[in-house]
């Protein structure tokens, strides 16, 4: 029984993976976990209106124009 | 001993005549000369009862001696069994054969298919000749088709001959002459005819006579392989004359009550599998062959059952294991595992099934299925066996992945009939193994592997495997087989085609339900041809399986139907009969989904065919009507005066007899429609015209009227029944209540108490007359009759407050008080439950018995041992605890807490429950003390849920009293050196944490060093158990400040994040959780980034599992944390957004 158990926890960790992107597993190198930081981290300044506002004052774009900026680094 | 056989004698002499006076009505009779007389005396007198005797004796002979020796079935009938449930047929009724009805039982006619190609496996290579590929078992499909055709058209034929015969003799001699030519050129191929009729006479409908096969189809490219039909095919009597001299020997006639088997998986003897060679062998010597005593296995192995002997009867060789071949040897340990887990106890069957899995893929996909299949299409499987086994499938699967696919089909063949089953757990199942199948086999390989069975000449076969594609299809998501349905469904070449893609649609819509929405036009688009299809099968399919979609899409969706509108309204004006009912029924649906004015117009349209088919006698039809009649009526643009004057009086006459009540389903659904009907139309419509048949004469009638008058009272309340109607509404409830004799469900009861409590103060003038009813029946020498009466009282106890009537009460109240003595458990149980109702309504100061006077009458009653008396006993003690503590005097309430300890054994959760609550209230009553004295006490006990539920009342009892009083006394038990002891303190922490939450604020300080000790403690379970009360704790304190502990206690939960047992590291992973939702994302990643990229794996695993959980927990708080990563030469690491500074 144990060991079954043990069998569907780990297929439900790779299901895991397959659902959440940005987990991460033993055999991750530091490029794949930056690049994962990186893509939170601009979800997030997108996601947060005031954060994004301090960093369009900050660049001097428009609002809009740091949200789309933004955006692109995402995708990349 | 001989006055029973007279009697016996007696009886079936008299039945003899009895049958022989009514031979001419209930007998067959036809004319002997014509037909030819056959002895009459060989038939049976008479047929058992029961199927499962019917069964034992067609199949095993053997097996009935075998089992304990019982009397003579004609002096087992006798004895009276009411109370024993056919002990002789226990084990027998496990049997699944034994609960199915003909047409679940065709799933023995299927055999397990022969081996399929694996076109993914094979590559390239062209496939081995000995394994059927596509395209031949289309081949072979066709050519039944063909072969089921003609012996169609044939017999149709020869029925058209008959009759012209018959009309023939009036004619005159030139047409007779005429006729005769014709009679002889029928004849001519008529004798190939008659000989196929001999033949069909003699052998089963499926051997196909000898007709003008074309050669090119038998020309198969695979010589070994046959039919099994062909092989067996009993020779001919031309053959057996040509064989055989022609004298010297007689043809015997086989006995009257000889019947050959027809379906292969019924004969005991070895069937030659498809696997095996067609051509005869010497047989071995079979260890397996019946003899009276049963054999027994070597090695400890568990018993095999005689009809086990067929599948496992290699085992009883005592063979040694190094003379087989590695093959032999994989088998008989296949062979043992599995006789193990279909056969073994718990223990040997958990080690059996692990052993099966693990060594899955070296046993391989071949010999595991190839022992397992056969296995579930024994007939005398019984429901745990079979679930046990498909069990074992489902983990093999899950490891051998693409390995089964050329199993599919046969694993197909086996589970298929679970979707049908009538158990809902083996329906699960089996969805369960197709959807698994699905995915590790891969959609191609199932499409090839049910294709051929689409259109197959079974319709059991296309039924199943209808419900099949239904479930692959939810799990490998309907996009991917939509091109596929879309072709099936408008196939040219065949209805059942056509009908099959349909009905695929259909059960697509009712197992996904409302995950249809995305693809709703796509599959309204591929079925709606089916509405003007020529079949009228497939036009009553196409609208089932609209109904289903719009059933499944609502309320949305409307557009997608649009198309189907049109064909439907001229379709329920075109129709009748069974394919009317399926239109019907899609219109029912998909009115919902439509505006408020579109429905309406719709409505009116429809519902002059719906009051026309009122009179329908079909039953279908009936359901069906009803349930259009709810949705149409439901619907916005309805008027009420509409339906007042045209539906109404037509609805009551037809559908409101006597007829309905009798069947459950009618009777649910015309109690539907009618409170559907009453919600448009109001109360006192329906009321009025149903109230006089409360005084029906028949049961089931008045149970529907009372089921009605309580849920539409419920609904609308009773304002609209005026005077004249509340007289006659009460005198009715009043009657059918007296008159009823079984309750079940309680309807009667409900409907009382609903319409009481809607009236309110409107039924005081009848009080007197109801507890006068009431009084009299308690004294009455049923025990159901007391029951019901003293049931009622806890019904109306609420209005007779209301009605200011607490005089009436407290004698009620007197009155029950004497009848506590009851000896009845079940009457006894509704007496305490009528006396908590008075009680809650009259308060504890002006109850009568006085509380001093009844509480002590009641702690006696708490050691009964029936549930029902407990349950009512403990809800009632609790009440006066809880209101009307100060009225007993507290040492009565220690004696109560000693009789409650023992009610924490209750199987039933809800006494549990109860006494856990009252333990709280006597504690708030008096004192913690002696209550938490007594629990802690109990902590020590050996049983486990004594200890549970003790664990569960000393947390209430801190609850009620501060935990303060509670926390010193149970931390000091942690001193006592016995594991257990500690285990269940460590566990009543945890819960106790758990259930005052916040209130943990002031001693979560105090607890600490405690729970430090138990996280280093050596024993696995204590750093489990303490670390669930941590995670508690951090969940309870969260935002409060208590940080400092909290961080403290991480340090002694982190080290145990190596372990291995499944509850310790879950029980870690939950503390992590909870440390997370109390200290913040942050400081736990802190913790994680030591190990995230360490140079050991096996650490690596640890972390990253703990990271992805904070991650999935808490992603977008991570980001503030993050450690600034060192730029790369041509990568850019540094988030420089977070360095901007204004």
């Amino acid at each position: 029984m144990q060991a079954s158990d043990r069998f569907n926890i780990n297929s439900q960790l790779e299901h895991l993976q397959a659902k959440y992107v940005g987990t991460g597993h033993a055999d991750m190198n530091r490029f794949e976990w930056a690049v994962n930081i990186q893509r939170d981290s601009y979800a997030s300044y997108i996601g947060h209106y005031p954060l994004l506002s301090y960093f369009a004052i900050a660049e001097n774009e428009s609002i809009g124009r740091q949200r789309y900026t933004f955006m692109q680094c995402v995708d990349i | 001993m001989s006055s029973n056989d007279d009697e016996i004698r007696k009886t079936q002499e008299e039945r003899k005549k009895m049958e022989q006076e009514l031979a001419s009505l209930t007998a067959l009779t036809f004319d002997t000369d014509l037909y030819g007389a056959s002895d009459r005396s060989s038939y049976l007198t008479s047929i058992p009862a029961s199927e499962d005797a019917e069964n034992l004796e067609a199949d095993n002979e053997f097996s009935r001696r075998l089992p304990s020796y019982t009397g003579p079935r004609s002096i087992m009938k006798e004895i009276p069994s009411a109370e024993i449930e056919g002990d002789s047929g226990l084990p027998q009724s496990r049997r699944i054969i034994d609960r199915e009805d003909d047409y679940r039982r065709r799933r023995l006619n299927q055999i397990l298919s022969p081996d399929r190609n694996d076109p993914f496996a094979a590559g390239e290579k062209t496939p081995d000749p000995s394994v059927r590929t596509y395209a031949e078992i289309m081949r072979d499909e066709a050519l039944k088709r063909e072969r089921e055709e003609t012996l169609r058209a044939i017999s149709k034929k020869k029925k058209e001959e008959e009759e012209n015969a018959k009309a023939a003799p009036e004619k005159s001699q030139s047409q007779s002459q005429q006729l005769n030519q014709n009679q002889k050129r029928r004849n001519r191929w008529d004798q190939s005819q008659d000989e196929g009729g001999a033949k069909k006479a003699k052998t089963s409908d499926w051997d196909a006579p000898e007709l003008t096969t074309p050669g090119r189809w038998d020309a198969t490219p695979t010589p070994g392989r046959r039919d099994i039909e062909e092989r067996n095919r009993p020779l001919t009597d031309e053959e057996l004359d040509a064989m055989f001299p022609q004298e010297g020997y007689k043809v015997l006639d086989p006995p009257a009550s000889y019947v050959p088997i027809r379906t292969p998986a019924r004969k005991l003897l070895a069937t030659p599998t498809p696997l095996g060679t067609p051509l005869y062998q010497i047989p071995e010597e079979n260890r397996g062959q019946q003899y009276d005593v049963p054999k027994e296995a070597p090695g400890g192995l568990p018993f095999m059952k005689p009809e086990d002997y067929q599948y496992f009867g290699a085992l009883l060789n005592e063979e040694n294991e190094e003379e087989l071949s590695p093959d032999e040897q994989k088998e008989r340990k296949i062979m043992k595992l599995l006789l193990k887990v279909k056969n073994g106890t718990p223990p040997q069957r958990k080690t059996a099934l692990r052993q099966l899995t693990d060594k899955a893929r070296e046993f391989g996909a071949g010999p595991l299925f190839n022992r397992i299949l056969p296995l579930l299409m024994q007939p005398t499987l019984e429901d745990q066996e079979r679930h046990l086994l498909v069990k074992v499938i489902d983990r093999v699967l899950y490891k051998l992945d693409e390995l089964v696919r050329p199993y599919v089909h046969k694993i197909l063949v086996v589970i298929e009939p679970l979707l049908i089953d009538e158990d809902y757990y083996a329906r699960v199942e089996g969805r369960e193994i197709i959807s698994n199948l699905s995915k590790a086999a891969g959609l191609a390989t199932m499409i090839a592997a049910m294709r051929p069975d689409i259109d197959n000449i079974d319709e059991y076969v296309r039924n199943t495997t209808a419900r099949a594609f239904s479930v692959v299809a939810s799990a490998l998501g309907i996009p991917a087989l939509l091109p596929f349905l879309k072709a099936v469904c408008q196939s040219k070449k065949s209805w059942q085609a056509r009908h099959t893609g349909i009905k695929i649609v259909q059960q697509i819509a009712i197992l996904i339900g409302c995950a249809v929405l995305p693809h709703l036009r796509s599959l309204v688009e591929i079925i709606e041809h089916g509405l003007n299809d020529e079949n009228q099968k497939v036009r009553t399919i196409t609208a089932l399986s609209l109904a289903a979609l719009a059933e499944a899409a609502a309320p949305y969706g409307i557009e997608s139907f649009d198309s189907v509108l049109k064909p439907l309204w001229k379709g329920i004006r075109q129709h009748r009969g069974k394919v009317l009912a399926a239109f019907l029924k899609a219109i029912g649906f998909i009115i919902p989904l439509m505006e408020a004015l579109y429905a309406s117009y719709y409505t009116k349209e429809v519902m002059l065919i719906l009051i026309r088919e009122f009179q329908s006698p079909d039953e279908e039809m009936k359901k069906i009507v009803l349930k259009v009649v709810k949705q149409c009526v439901s619907t916005e643009g309805v008027e009420a005066e509409y339906i007042r004057t045209d539906i109404l009086p037509e609805f009551f006459r037809n559908f409101w007899v006597r007829r309905m009540a009798l069947d459950r389903r009618n009777y649910k659904q015309l109690v539907e429609t009618t409170v559907e009907i009453a919600n448009k139309v109001g109360v006192a419509d329906i009321v009025g015209r149903i109230v006089e048949d409360l005084k029906d004469e028949s049961e089931p009638y008045r149970r529907m009227v009372m089921e009605t008058i309580e849920k539409v009272v419920t609904n609308l309340g009773s304002s609209d029944i005026d005077a004249r109607l509340e007289e006659l509404l009460i005198d009715g409830i009043l009657y059918a209540f007296q008159e009823q004799t079984s309750d079940d469900a309680n309807v009667m009861l409900n409907g009382f108490g609903a319409v009481v409590n809607s009236l309110g103060q409107r039924v005081k003038p009848y009080l007197p007359q109801i507890c006068g009813t009431i009084k009299w029946r308690l004294n009455n020498k049923s025990a159901k009759v007391r029951q019901q009466a003293a049931d009622l009282i806890s019904r109306i106890a609420v209005v007779m407050k209301q009605c200011h009537e607490e005089q009436l009460m407290g004698h009620l109240g007197v009155v029950l008080y004497e009848y506590l003595g009851e000896e009845y458990p079940e009457v006894l149980g509704s007496i305490l439950g009528a006396l908590k109702s008075i009680v809650n309504v009259i308060g504890m100061t002006k109850m009568t018995p006085p509380i001093k006077d009844l509480l002590p009458r009641l702690t006696p009653i708490l050691k009964n041992r029936h549930e029902k008396v407990q349950e009512n006993c403990i809800d009632l003690v609790g009440r006066i605890a809880d209101r009307g503590a100060e009225f007993v005097p507290a040492r009565e309430w220690m004696r109560i807490c000693f009789e409650l300890l023992e009610m924490l054994k209750a199987h039933k959760k809800g006494i549990r429950r109860a006494t856990v609550n009252t333990f709280g209230y006597i504690a708030k009553a008096i004192g913690p003390q002696d209550v938490l004295a007594t629990l802690l006490n109990n902590l020590k006990v050996q049983e486990r849920q004594n200890r549970v539920c003790t664990t569960v009342a000393i947390a209430i009892v801190a609850e009620t009293c501060s935990p303060f009083t509670v926390l010193p006394a149970l931390m000091n038990e942690y001193r006592v050196p016995e594991l257990n002891v500690q285990n269940g303190v460590l566990k009543s922490l945890s819960f106790l944490f758990e259930y005052i939450g916040e209130m943990g604020k002031d001693y979560i300080y105090a607890v600490t060093p405690l729970l430090e000790d138990a996280l280093m403690d050596r024993d696995l379970v204590h750093r489990q158990t303490a670390a669930s009360a941590v995670k508690h704790m951090a969940l309870g304190v969260a935002g409060l400040g208590c940080e400092d502990a909290l961080v403290h206690l991480l340090n002694y939960v982190w080290p145990n994040i190596f372990e291995t047992s499944p509850h310790v590291i879950n029980a870690v992973m939950e503390a992590i959780e909870g440390m997370r939702v109390a200290l913040g994302s942050a400081v736990v990643l802190n913790y994680c980034l030591q190990g995230l990229f360490h140079p050991a794996r096996k650490v690596r695993e640890v972390y990253w599992k703990i990271y992805n959980s904070l991650y999935i927990g808490a992603q977008d708080a991570l980001v503030a944390a993050y450690p600034s990563l060192e730029d790369e030469h041509n990568n850019v690491y540094s988030r420089s957004e977070l360095m901007m500074f204004i």
